[in-house]
């Protein structure tokens, strides 16, 4: 399965390793970490970031007036697509009070699956809100079957949630891996079916 | 400065970082980073985190990988590598965004490549 494209023979440290980002959204318990244990080849990983804000919102911490630290927890899987082509997936924490920190994590990312729990259509709100406003990167939307029942039909959940005419939106079921890498193919076919310019000028 | 408190047992990550959080590098979690020669031994002038670091890199992993593996928080793991690199001791591999055209090829080829795992 080793493409002839990269027949740089000299690379024993695997120079020529390549990784790419795809970032998992959605509200608290929708199936984020799910998705990413159905996918993939590691069990789910959890890494820490310390995170700093403005401590204005925080009242508990007043002997550090001027900076507040938060560790936040993100899950993370990954999978080898090719022998030099290594995909992650980020589960971003799902608690509304850490939105801030997602710009750091939606950085560099190929893009965004945004999972909904049908049931909960609230809980996602603020991930869409999130990326139809920032733009910087394609996602698409995810709706987890979790008794193999959807309530609403597509249309209903498109109109409810103001999700954009081209943005995709596909049922699954998390825990399955076929299903949960058909939610990933999708990602991946329509970031490439969209236009991209390079980069702007002024 | 009159409420400082005692925090016995805790160490300040920026500790280790002399104070920096960011890095020069275009280190992001995805990235993954491999040391520049896996045969040698990490300079023992480096700081015992850093050490442990190039210690990870003789196989190639990603940011977030060697931080989850070594409970180092994200922003200083990429500090300590940003300094590993600098001093030529880890190699830093390319990140693919999708964001330009260019990347198509690369993207094509991850696509193909859930194609075949997932029917």
């Amino acid at each position: 399965m080793d493409s002839n494209a990269s027949s740089s023979s000299s690379s024993a440290s695997g120079r020529s390793l390549v990784s790419a980002k795809v970032v998992v959204a959605g509200g608290f318990g929708a199936g984020k970490t799910t998705l990413v244990g159905s996918v993939s080849e590691i069990p789910p990983v959890s890494t820490e970031a310390v995170m700093t804000e403005a401590s204005e919102q925080h009242d508990d911490l007043s002997s550090t007036p001027e900076k507040v630290t938060t560790t936040v927890a993100m899950d993370f899987g990954r999978l080898t697509l090719e022998q030099e082509l290594i995909m992650y997936m980020f589960g971003t924490p799902g608690q509304a009070r850490f939105w801030f920190m997602w710009n750091d994590i939606v950085r560099g990312a190929v893009g965004a699956v945004i999972v909904v729990d049908s049931r909960r259509l609230a809980d996602c709100f603020d991930a869409i809100d999130y990326f139809e406003t920032s733009q910087s990167v394609p996602y698409i939307v995810a709706l987890n079957r979790f008794d193999g029942e959807l309530p609403y039909t597509v249309d209903q959940i498109r109109e409810a949630l103001e999700i954009s005419p081209e943005v995709p939106i596909v049922d699954f079921d998390a825990r399955d891996r076929n299903s949960a890498g058909n939610v990933l193919k999708t990602l991946l076919r329509y970031a490439l079916s969209r236009p991209r310019q390079p980069d702007p000028v002024g | 400065m009159r409420n400082r408190r005692s925090r016995r047992g805790r160490i300040r990550p920026y500790t280790f970082t002399g104070g920096r959080t960011r890095s020069r590098h275009p280190l992001l979690v995805q990235t993954l980073v491999s040391a520049a020669d896996a045969n040698t031994e990490a300079p023992s002038t480096l700081p015992p985190e850093a050490q442990r670091i190039h210690e990870m890199c003789r196989e190639t992993r990603s940011v977030a990988e060697i931080s989850a593996a070594l409970k180092i928080p994200l922003g200083v793991t990429q500090v300590l590598l940003s300094d590993l690199a600098d001093q030529g001791l880890v190699y830093i591999h390319p990140t693919i965004t999708g964001h330009s055209p260019s990347e198509n090829q690369v993207l094509e080829r991850a696509l193909r490549g859930l194609e075949r795992l997932f029917q």
